[in-house]
């Protein structure tokens, strides 16, 4: 295998250029390296401004997703030796305003986030010294695969209706939501319907599932949306045939 | 954007940063809180934390059990009444993050489960299968949202602690999106940033571990206290660094060496049991792990790979079905980042620089001598964790003492007057210094990588897990020279917009200056200690070093180091035993 490979940036630096460019650098191929492995080279050797962001650099912080050849992914986990002979092509995430070269605003998702109340909620709270709530194995595993969400926004660079419908909340908010929803400990599961029922995106959301292909830490937010519908659409017929009963 | 209206100022947004907002915003709802960090919260390094956090639960264990495991595995040099107070909180705090939310394993009933873990008696560890720190950070930052009074800056590097008439009044930040410089004026300051094993070069540290908070109280006149004692983690992925949890041992993983033999046992650490035995073998404490996989190197029984010398750590024996139940995240990381399923192969590893014992000096409230400055979690030294830090302590750790801090910093600040509006000038000042060092600087010809590079390889070389007074000095020396070095830096970027070189650079500076203080203390504590090991002085002092360094800046000569005595409550200095 070739000792180098051509890694192509789509670069952005709003002070000196008005629209995106593609500029190309030249890296040794290393068996061992990921993509970011190769952006850091880049940055430490050929041109300091590249600018992106990453940090445990072991797929659990959420910091270096970017698209690679087109497909969104955690750079700090793919090989290059996948992508080879190159050229590699490294852009910033989908769905989010560019600030600067690879380095995306998460402004959006944040505050989506917060709307949804992503804590548990509860009439009363047990204190502390009453010690914990149980939750046997089998009620933490009926959420357990939403808490593994990373915020890596991935799912939300490959979902089509959160590009055409900036107000859709979007794949991850609903997965986390539901991870509350889903918890035995919670019940704040109306406020939390209330919410997304706001959002007219979710009706338009088609089951594409490209959320759930994409997802690094396999939180199947397509399934978390499908769930959510399902529940939607049942409390909208109960509330039909028995309007006085609670949702 | 106002930023100066603030009583309390939290910088650093991992664990003990957004358990320290909580504890402010829980008890004191009318003061207002901001939490700078330098990236969005969910990104801090808490993040990466596996394996589990301690805190007495089960009936079959004690609290003077979990303090004796934890001052004997610091070498004595814990201050006990730090200990006491730590171990007594930490069953609340745990049970506070599962009111929280945090995925807790659970026994069949339904009660929090708990693992064994290195250098524990008795099973205490806490664990969110092995992704506890993402667990419990997420469902810190979560339930962070809830509470108005807290407000975020994210994505806010602090560069500077703004300081009138002996008291700390707020902080000078970079926004990274804008390059703005702004003040922060708050009645209390709580550091919160992590530590700093960047300042290495083969680290399971984050990116972003750069000493930023100690660097900040160090040029406050803040003292970093016991900064020799730097852990190495016994099980690192060759190449990355990636950290292989202890409860990969705990759950009944061997360290094999090329033989095949499990070489513990000729480092006073037990006999090979087939099942794990507590306080034993590979139960036995990191420092002195580490330490065995040194001799054996030296024994010519280690593997050599083209990423340095390794040892096995095989859990084959566990099989696939407890490897995933218990161990998750250890087969995805091997999978995805070794290239080897754990289930099948043993998994090369190597002692890796994991965690700074030391940090900022406080007192067990997290108060440091600097009024209106408080610190917590890895960033301080309170000190709970001594020579070496016991795994499983550090996360528990954050949670009682970033409550303690912003318990006491909010008493604090209900005391105090607004800080002075003289301190707005900082922000000019350091704006003016920002461009003249680096935005506006047109010579130079060092660059930031290399630099960090020079410093990473010294600091091994001369402070590695083993050390000696010629390598100290000539690390000390090594250092100088950058600190000359780095103000001849050439910038590529003057971007104001997101200009990570700017932040390279500023983190760089920091890591300068712990790297000083490590060495600076490490040269003045001519005795062997938990994760200090002289070979010129292989013995424990007591009589001199049963005390903690304190490292001053002192402008250009390295730190200027001075000593505390350590508390001693309830168990005088004794052998540390482990596996008889």
């Amino acid at each position: 295998m070739s000792d180098s490979v051509t890694i192509e940036v789509r670069r952005y630096r709003p002070e000196q250029e008005s629209e995106p460019c593609w500029e190309s650098f030249e890296v040794p191929f290393r068996r061992e390296w990921m993509v970011l492995d190769a952006l850091n080279y880049i940055k430490d050797h050929l041109d300091g401004t590249l600018s992106y962001r990453w940090s445990c650099r072991m797929g659990v912080c959420g910091s270096c997703g970017m698209l690679v050849n087109g497909e969104p992914l955690l750079t700090c986990a793919t090989y290059l030796e996948g992508l080879m002979p190159g050229p590699i092509r490294v852009e910033p995430l989908n769905g989010f305003p560019v600030v600067r070269d690879l380095i995306g605003d998460l402004g959006d998702f944040l505050e989506k986030l917060e709307r949804v109340k992503p804590w548990i909620v509860r009439e009363e709270e047990r204190d502390v010294s009453e010690g914990e709530y149980l939750q046997t194995p089998e009620q933490l595993a009926a959420y357990k695969s939403y808490a593994m969400c990373i915020n890596c926004m991935l799912c939300y660079s490959a979902c089509p209706i959160y590009e055409l419908e900036p107000h859709f909340i979007g794949p991850a908010v609903i997965a986390l939501a539901q991870r509350y929803n889903f918890d035995s400990r919670d019940e704040g599961v109306e406020e939390r319907m209330d919410v997304i029922s706001q959002q007219d995106g979710i009706w338009s959301c088609t089951f594409v599932g490209e959320c759930s292909t994409v997802c690094p830490k396999n939180v199947d937010p397509a399934g978390a949306i499908q769930r959510y519908k399902v529940r939607a659409t049942a409390d909208f017929m109960k509330s039909m045939v028995m309007p006085w009963a609670k949702r | 954007m106002d930023t100066s209206a603030y009583d309390i100022l939290v910088v650093g947004g991992g664990g003990a940063g957004l358990r320290a907002a909580i504890a402010v915003a829980e008890a004191h709802p009318q003061l207002r809180v901001a939490v700078l960090s330098k990236v969005y919260p969910m990104r801090s390094h808490t993040v990466s934390a596996e394996g589990g956090a301690a805190a007495v639960i089960k009936s079959v264990d004690s609290l003077e059990a979990h303090a004796y495991d934890t001052i004997s595995g610091g070498d004595w040099l814990c201050d006990q009444d730090a200990v006491e107070a730590f171990v007594d909180e930490a069953p609340a705090e745990m049970l506070r993050l599962e009111h929280w939310g945090c995925p807790w394993s659970r026994e069949p009933d339904g009660h929090v489960a708990v693992r064994p873990f290195g250098g524990m008696k008795n099973q205490r560890t806490w664990f969110a299968a092995d992704k506890t720190g993402f667990h419990l950070l997420h469902a810190l930052f979560q339930t962070s949202l809830k509470y108005e009074s807290i407000v975020r800056y994210d994505e806010w590097f602090v560069t500077k602690l703004l300081v009138d008439d002996g008291v700390c009044g707020g902080v000078v930040a970079i926004e990274l999106g804008t390059g703005k410089v702004a003040h922060f004026l708050a009645k209390a300051v709580i550091l919160a940033t992590g530590g700093a094993g960047k300042i290495y070069p083969f680290t399971t540290n984050a990116a972003i571990k750069t000493g930023d908070g100690m660097s900040l109280a160090y040029h406050a006149g803040v003292a970093l206290k016991d900064m020799e004692f730097v852990q190495y983690h016994p099980t690192g992925l060759p190449f990355t660094g990636i950290l292989i949890t202890e409860a990969a041992r705990a759950e009944g993983g061997w360290l094999l060496n090329k033989d095949g033999y499990r070489y513990l046992q000729d480092y006073d650490l037990g006999e090979p049991t087939p099942e794990p035995v507590l306080r034993s073998m590979e139960l036995g404490p990191r420092d002195r792990l580490s330490q065995a996989f040194v001799k054996e190197r030296e024994q010519g029984r280690t593997i050599e790979t083209e990423h340095g010398d390794v040892v096995y750590l095989d859990i084959r024996h566990l099989g696939k079905k407890k490897i995933d139940a218990k161990i998750p995240f250890v087969r995805e990381l091997c999978l995805k980042y070794q290239s080897l399923d754990p289930v099948e192969r043993m998994i090369p590893v190597r002692p890796v620089v994991h965690y700074m014992m030391g940090g900022v000096h406080t007192d067990l409230a997290g108060a440091t001598p600097l009024p209106g400055l408080y610190a917590a979690g890895e960033v301080a030294c309170v000190s709970i964790n001594g020579a070496n830090r016991l795994g499983s302590n550090s996360l528990t750790e954050l949670l009682v003492f970033g409550a303690r801090a912003g318990a006491a910093a909010a008493e604090y600040a209900l005391e105090r007057g607004n800080p002075p509006a003289k301190l707005r000038a900082g922000a000019r000042d350091e704006e003016r210094r920002l461009r003249r060092k680096f935005l506006e600087k047109t010579d130079g010809n060092e660059r930031v990588a290399d630099l960090r590079t020079e410093m990473q390889a010294t600091m091994e070389a001369g402070a590695g897990i083993y050390r000696d007074r010629a390598g100290l000095e000539a690390t000390a020396e090594k250092l100088g020279e950058l600190q000359d070095r780095i103000g001849d830096i050439a910038p590529d970027d003057r971007s104001l917009t997101f200009n990570t070189e700017l932040i390279s650079w500023l983190e760089l500076c920091c890591m300068l200056d712990v790297a000083e203080s490590v060495i600076g203390s490490g040269l003045a504590r001519r005795e062997s200690r938990g994760a200090h090991q002289r070979t010129d002085h292989p013995q424990r002092d007591d009589e001199s070093y049963l005390a903690h360094s304190l490292a001053y800046r002192s402008n250009g000569n390295g730190a200027r180091i001075e000593y505390l005595p350590v508390t001693v409550t309830r168990w005088p200095p004794g052998e540390r035993v482990y596996g008889r």
